[in-house]
């Protein structure tokens, strides 16, 4: 045991970059919602990418630790403290066995992610650790965590090792070490209004002229209804020239598709496999990690993308990543 | 030669359209790529995942990208795609995997059995009869894991879907909702008019293949006593 739950939190649970290969089955990718902050989490603790972490939402658990580890905490500001002392997101935290990790209410962004060398140890169920909620599978025991459950940590790799005994040294005999370099992980907004581009999507020009106009020069707020599988949005009623009987097909993440009623919906991580709505658009992979950050109640406002400038944009933020890993390496002295 | 029709699904998928009407014959060819694809996957390819009328092709444009010729990770994938459409020959069908699903009709595990007889005008022996000597296809698998989407319901048991659906239908409900008929392969909620149960598990995560049918399958359903269901539990 390395990890005992006192208090859950609203929705925490076990995810990785998702379950693939199997959605010819019907089963849904899953998967954490904000990559970005994922991939930063992990690259500081010195993990894979695909390691799995902790997803909080809105209000994150307390967390007691019965083993010295190595954690990271990206994403949404949930007010940390170890020992009621605060920490800091976005860097390498040495964390001491006895020690109790809290998380509050979200003061901004929506999901935080909670990672720790060597990645949660939950079986591997079809290629992934996710947890499916509405399959009941994957994760830890296919639900959010609850009260008294107890998670185990992977056998953390050498660089985390090195960052760990090193982080250990600088603690003495205080509970915590917080390295004194930090990767900025946040795409959570400041004003409540989110800029979000968008790929034009198949059936874009089916809608009337005004929806079209009014898709990208008006706002749509993100509603109560909105969970990790879809954003419902409520704006101005996006309207078809015509209706159409669409045969039903698959779906991606990122798909902002128009039921009858008018009101948009983006599907995210634990989205159904097929689809049979209109879509007006697709968010671009670069800019999920913002939708992922939003909560009830904030705006977003489109901007069209060309697929070109979109797939640009990511393997240049791909580029980016690599350099930071590097950075890190070079910043610890493991190069 | 089968005609395909490439278009983006965001940054990261390919459509591939095979058909423009739910067809048999649309449905050959997109299991036959489907499969082709299955065999012959290309570096950088996630996954595919059959429709109606379409194969969706999941690519990871990292992968995809050589910075030595700049060409956008979507024409890659797009061109490679066009190039195994060649060399796929559409001249043998293959055989179907016909796969028999035991249900016990009416009773607690078919409430709505009486209502789409009444809805009819058939008895409910007939219903039986009709539903049970049909032979479906499954067009694919989604919506649910392991739910399929059949084809070739009879249109004398066609029945609207209720009008207020049910909180939660218990996994392995075999209903008709409209034209079509299917099996609720995990516990959800639902409005199609419930007829029936199998003791088969539909989905069952952690196993290699999940999925008891797979797109391009045959089903034909078998009736069985409310004695045969609880020894089948057992054995499925």
């Amino acid at each position: 045991m390395s990890v005992e739950v006192i208090t859950p939190g609203l929705c925490t649970t076990v995810q990785d970059t998702g379950r693939f290969g199997f959605q010819q089955y019907g089963v849904s990718v899953s998967g954490v919602m904000d990559k970005q902050a994922v991939q930063i989490a992990n690259m500081i603790v010195g993990n894979q990418q695909t390691d799995a972490v902790l997803e909080l939402t809105m209000r994150g658990p307390s967390l007691l630790f019965h083993k010295d580890m190595l954690i990271a905490i990206c994403g949404g500001d949930f007010k940390v403290t170890i020992n009621d002392r605060s920490v800091l997101p976005n860097r390498a935290i040495w964390i001491r066995s006895g020690s109790i990790l809290k998380f509050g209410l979200a003061q901004e962004g929506c999901r935080a992610y909670l990672a720790v060398a060597g990645g949660w140890d939950v079986p591997l169920l079809m290629g992934s650790r996710s947890t499916n909620l509405r399959g009941s599978f994957g994760g830890f025991a296919g639900r959010m965590l609850a009260a008294g459950d107890k998670l185990v940590q992977s056998s953390p790799g050498a660089f985390s090792q090195f960052l760990a005994n090193q982080l250990e040294k600088k603690a003495g005999a205080a509970p915590f070490y917080q390295a004194n370099w930090f990767i900025p992980s946040n795409t959570f907004v400041k004003n409540g209004e989110a800029v979000v581009r968008v790929i034009l999507g198949e059936q874009f020009a089916d809608f009337s002229e005004e929806s079209r106009q009014s898709f990208f020069e008006q706002t749509f707020q993100v509603s109560t209804q909105s969970d990790r599988m879809g954003y419902r949005l409520t704006g101005p009623a996006l309207e078809l020239t015509k209706s159409m009987e669409l045969i039903s097909a698959a779906v991606t993440i990122g798909t902002i598709q128009v039921p009858p009623n008018g009101q948009p919906i983006i599907l995210m991580a634990d989205r159904q496999t097929i689809g049979g709505y209109p879509k007006i658009g697709y968010v671009p992979t670069i800019d999920l990690p913002i939708v992922a950050q939003l909560r009830p109640g904030e705006k977003i406002h489109f901007q069209e993308i060309s697929l070109r400038d979109a797939q640009k944009a990511l393997i240049e933020r791909d580029s980016l990543m690599k350099a930071i890993k590097l950075g890190i390496e070079v910043t610890v002295g493991w190069r | 030669m089968p005609r395909y029709e490439f278009s983006p699904l965001g940054d990261s998928g390919v459509m591939v359209k095979l058909g423009e009407v739910i067809d048999q014959q649309t449905h050959e060819k997109v299991i036959q790529f489907y499969e082709y694809l299955q065999e012959h996957p290309f570096p950088g390819m996630i996954e595919s995942v059959p429709g109606f009328t379409t194969v969706t092709v999941y690519y990871d444009p990292i992968t995809l990208f050589d910075p030595l010729d700049d060409i956008l990770p979507y024409d890659r994938a797009v061109a490679i795609l066009e190039q195994m459409s060649q060399q796929i020959s559409n001249t043998h069908s293959k055989e179907y995997r016909l796969v028999e699903i035991p249900v016990c009709y009416g009773g607690s595990f078919g409430p709505d059995l009486e209502v789409v007889a009444k809805q009819n005008g058939l008895s409910i022996e007939e219903v039986i009869s009709i539903h049970s000597t049909t032979e479906y296809l499954v067009y694919m698998i989604g919506f649910a894991p392991g739910f399929p989407y059949l084809g070739g319901m009879d249109e004398r048991l066609a029945t609207p879907r209720r009008s207020s659906p049910r909180l939660s239908i218990p996994k392995g409900s075999v209903g008709i909702g409209g034209l079509q008929t299917g099996i609720y392969s995990i516990e959800s909620p639902g409005g199609w008019q419930i007829i029936g149960r199998t003791p088969l598990s539909l989905f069952q995560a952690g196993e290699s293949s999940p999925s008891l049918l797979c797109a391009g399958d045959k089903v034909r359903f078998r009736p069985i006593s409310e004695r045969e269901y609880d020894n089948g539990e057992k054995v499925y």
